[in-house]
């Protein structure tokens, strides 16, 4: 059926959407021990990401409400298999949260550790749960008919989850840096826009063996042997990853921004795509699998929901793009100046 | 202890606390607005100062706030899984669509709001706290409506072994969410303005900054004075509406076990779900429930016997919540009611402001209680009629769930804590100086 298709697709798209945005402030929050060498700099990270982390944020629940809401036999299996990684990454996401509220209200440098310690984790953790989590996705996950998950925690820290883990944090981490190097000026600008090149070298090492790796572990090719034109979805992703390593060279930091953002995208479809049309694929027997076909609302729910999502995602996606172009400017010291600053 | 009980358990304390924030969004939001729009019109400076000393603890109270909301969305899935697959075709597009058409508008805004005193005029910046407002307000009306399917299921078929839509329209216009929103927001404005009064009382008896705290007390007087009368006239709508929708929950609200004609109200009782009486009952005023749900003194009231054993809900918790609930909703429309009278004279009246001061609690333990009676009072049902609790949870191992339960204990204990120290801190610290 042709909308189960539709929101299939709409389902990956949100998710990809979600990493573009959410991508680079984790990517700035695992940053933080690394490039800010004194506390102002500390705050032009917090500041560089202050109006729009929360917004950001948003996609996940979207993502998670759109599971919900199309595919509720997938929402409700999927995450009580995945319960402990799930738990963590939204205990990350919580501890993560507040540093921005709290940081800065208390003028104590113990605190401000606490909050920076927060900061850092609350960002590595997620990265990584989001790449381990859909790398497993990609293998299929030991879950029985009735939907109940047989394995733990330890289950997916296989070698391919872990490279999966990997993967996300280095594309976080050249997306995130990218951004800052928009946001900021001086030593820390040139600290970041050295970083992202050096971490591009390790995000492209980690990119082929997981490509590789997809082939050895994975079905996700079959879909493209059936149809090479696909392929052209991975030759995007290449190339739009060579390009973020030219613009960064250059200094053309908005356009090395929007490279990475498509070497997202590309990598999220390069999965979606390998996967259709399951959702979350059983290892014990692929007829447990969970798919677009089988899982998803009824027609009615899905015809509304897209209605909805018609009207209200071009809305969302231009205020937000306002409120980018809003906050394109540096942060600088005038900006910390305020009452309101984290 | 089993996955179940520890699920409702790890539910109930992580929604428990999402509402200890929640309110204070829902009416400080517009308070500040107010405010705000104020200096925008007039340009008199201590509306601007009023609007950065109220929106400094209205931060602190949202960041926590939406945190807590983020676990709330994926629980459904990590701990009610066959809930999730059996209502998802309804409950999950509504609150997928609270997330696409209210949280994207609340959280892109606040960080313009926040940010975005200097790139914006004073009126578009006034305007942007309307938005945030308004968008907390969509947001609650979506959350309600979910939350009103569950206690009145309408508009589905049961078909493919689960509850599928039928007409959107019955499910999103029902009497059951208008009530559930109103009496909920009411709470909010009302928690609000006891918070506001109650903090401007604080300076107010030490005799600091008297014209901001006088101008802000009077400000939330008005609001409290209106919202504490609605909710106790909408708070019997909604009991009533109950008597039709919900007559085992209405039955332990006033714990009623015989059906009968004039059902009394008693002025106090004790139920004892055992021995399916009560052990205490003082001064029972014949004809009063029946009054108060069927509006005739001579109506019939169905009695918890009625039912099945297994499909009443816990008798005592309801009860004493539901009539410590309606006690706080009176004591807030006599302690408003005296503040209008003294409205004018707030400093010649130290006992008053004490009391103002001690009331902060109130509110909050009324709203706690509110969803005590909303919740527990279902039970054992998780959609009313339609499915048990005991067949929602997820089978998963319940060293899990006690994990993850212990782990909030322990996180929201610290963000609880943090939290309110700060709102503490700053609503001590006062305004700045003009
Ligand atoms: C009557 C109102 C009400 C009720 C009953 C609930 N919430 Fe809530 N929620 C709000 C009213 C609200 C709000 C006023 O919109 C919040 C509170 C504080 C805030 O900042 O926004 C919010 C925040 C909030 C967020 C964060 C949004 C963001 O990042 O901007 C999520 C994901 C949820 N909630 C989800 C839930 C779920 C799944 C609930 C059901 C169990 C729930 N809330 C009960
Ligand atoms: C924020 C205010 C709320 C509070 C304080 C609250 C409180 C509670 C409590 C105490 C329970 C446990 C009852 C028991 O097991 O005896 C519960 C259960 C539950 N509530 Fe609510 N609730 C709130 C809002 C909501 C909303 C808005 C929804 C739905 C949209 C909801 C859905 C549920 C579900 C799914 C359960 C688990 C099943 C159950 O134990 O009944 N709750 N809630
Ligand atoms: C005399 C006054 C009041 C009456 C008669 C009343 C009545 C009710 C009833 C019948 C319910 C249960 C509805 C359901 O099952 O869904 C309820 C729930 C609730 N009450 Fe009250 N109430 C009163 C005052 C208050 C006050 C003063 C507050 C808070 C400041 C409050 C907060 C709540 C909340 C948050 C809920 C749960 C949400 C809902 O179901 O609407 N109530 N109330």
């Amino acid at each position: 059926m042709i909308l189960q298709d539709i929101w299939f697709f709409l389902w990956g798209l949100l998710w990809a959407v979600y990493f573009i945005t959410d991508g680079f402030d984790l990517g700035i929050g695992c940053l933080l021990p690394v490039l800010a060498k004194t506390d102002e700099e500390k705050r032009i990270m917090f500041n560089s990401m202050g109006p729009l982390w929360d917004g950001n944020e948003v996609w996940l629940l979207t993502a998670g409400g759109v599971t919900f809401a199309a595919f509720p036999k997938v929402y409700g299996v999927m995450f009580s298999s995945l319960y402990s990684a799930l738990m963590l990454l939204l205990f990350s996401l919580i501890l993560r949260g507040v540093c921005f509220e709290f940081r800065s209200k208390v003028n104590h440098p113990g605190w401000r550790r606490l909050w920076d310690t927060c900061m850092f984790a609350g960002s590595l953790l997620p990265a990584i749960l989001l790449g381990v989590a859909f790398a497993n996705i990609f293998r299929g996950i030991p879950f029985d008919g009735n939907g109940v998950y047989q394995g733990t925690l330890i289950t997916l820290l296989n070698p391919y989850g872990l490279l999966g883990g990997l993967l996300f944090l280095m594309l976080f981490l050249v997306h995130g840096a990218i951004f800052l190097s928009i946001k900021s000026d001086g030593d820390l600008h040139t600290r970041a826009a050295r970083t992202a090149g050096i971490i591009w070298w390790l995000l492209l090492v980690v990119a082929v063996i997981f490509l590789i790796a997809s082939a050895l572990y994975t079905p996700l090719y079959k879909n493209y042997l059936a149809n090479p034109m696909l392929f052209i979805v991975i030759v995007i992703t290449v190339l739009a990853l060579l390009g973020i390593k030219v613009f960064v060279t250059k200094g053309h930091f908005w356009k090395a921004w929007f490279s990475s953002a498509l070497t997202i995208i590309g990598a999220t479809f390069y999965g979606v795509i390998g996967l259709y049309p399951n959702m979350f694929p059983s290892s014990i027997d692929p007829a447990y699998s969970l798919s677009a076909h089988n899982a998803s609302s009824s027609p009615l729910t899905l015809k509304i929901m897209l209605v909805v999502a018609v009207i209200f995602v071009p809305i969302v996606l231009s205020y937000q793009i306002w409120a980018y172009n809003l906050f394109k400017h540096k942060v600088t010291k005038d900006d910390l100046a305020y009452e309101e600053a984290y | 202890m089993d996955v179940l009980f520890l699920s409702r358990l790890q539910f109930a304390a992580a929604t428990f606390f999402h509402f200890l924030f929640v309110p204070l969004t829902l009416g400080l939001s517009i308070l500040v607005a107010i405010m705000e729009t104020k200096y925008a019109r007039t340009g008199e400076e201590i509306y601007l100062r009023m609007t950065k000393f109220w929106s400094k603890l209205f931060l602190v109270n949202f960041a926590v706030g939406i945190v807590t909301g983020i676990t709330l969305e994926f629980q459904f899935g990590t701990n009610w899984s066959r809930y999730s697959s059996f209502v998802g075709d309804i409950f999950g597009s509504l609150l997928a669509i609270e997330a696409t058409a209210a949280f994207f508008l609340e959280s892109t805004f606040i960080g313009v709001w926040v940010f975005g005193w200097k790139k914006l005029s004073a009126k578009a910046h006034a305007f942007v706290m309307w938005l945030v407002a308004f968008a907390s307000t969509l947001s609650a009306i979506w959350i309600l409506t979910a939350n009103a399917w569950m206690q009145h299921p309408v508009g589905y078929v049961l078909k493919n072994g689960r509850a599928e839509l039928e007409s959107f329209a019955d499910v999103v216009f029902q009497g059951f969410a208008v009530l559930e929103f109103i009496h909920t927001a009411s709470a909010a404005y009302i928690l609000s303005a006891f918070f506001v009064m109650g903090i401007s009382a604080y300076h107010l008896l030490k005799k600091q900054h008297v014209e901001f705290f006088s101008k802000s007390f009077r400000m939330a007087l008005v609001f409290g004075l209106i919202f504490s009368v609605l909710e106790v006239v909408e708070g019997h709508l909604h009991g009533s509406d109950l008597a039709e929708k919900q007559p085992t929950k209405l039955a332990a609200m006033e714990a009623h076990w015989q059906t009968m004609t004039y059902a009394p109200k008693y002025l106090f009782a004790w139920p004892d779900q055992q021995m399916e009486k009560n052990s205490i009952e003082i001064i029972p005023i014949p004809g009063v429930l029946s009054l108060l749900a069927k509006h005739t003194p001579s109506a019939e009231v169905k009695g918890l016997k009625d039912f099945p054993k297994e499909d009443r809900p816990p008798v005592l918790i309801t009860y004493l919540s539901f009539n410590l609930m309606v006690g706080l909703g009176f004591y807030f429309v006599l302690v408003t009611l005296i503040g209008w009278l003294k409205r004018n004279k707030l400093m010649e009246s130290p006992w008053y402001l004490k009391l103002m001061l001690y009331s902060i609690p109130l509110p909050y333990i009324a709203c706690e209680l509110g969803w005590t009676v909303a919740e527990v009072g279902r039970q054992p049902w998780i959609v009313y009629g339609l499915m048990k609790t005991a067949d929602a949870f997820s089978p998963i191992a319940t060293s899990q769930v006690l994990t993850s339960l212990v782990a909030f204990i322990l996180v929201y204990g610290l963000l609880g804590a943090v939290g309110f120290y700060l709102i503490i801190k700053n609503a001590k610290q006062g305004p700045n100086p003009a």
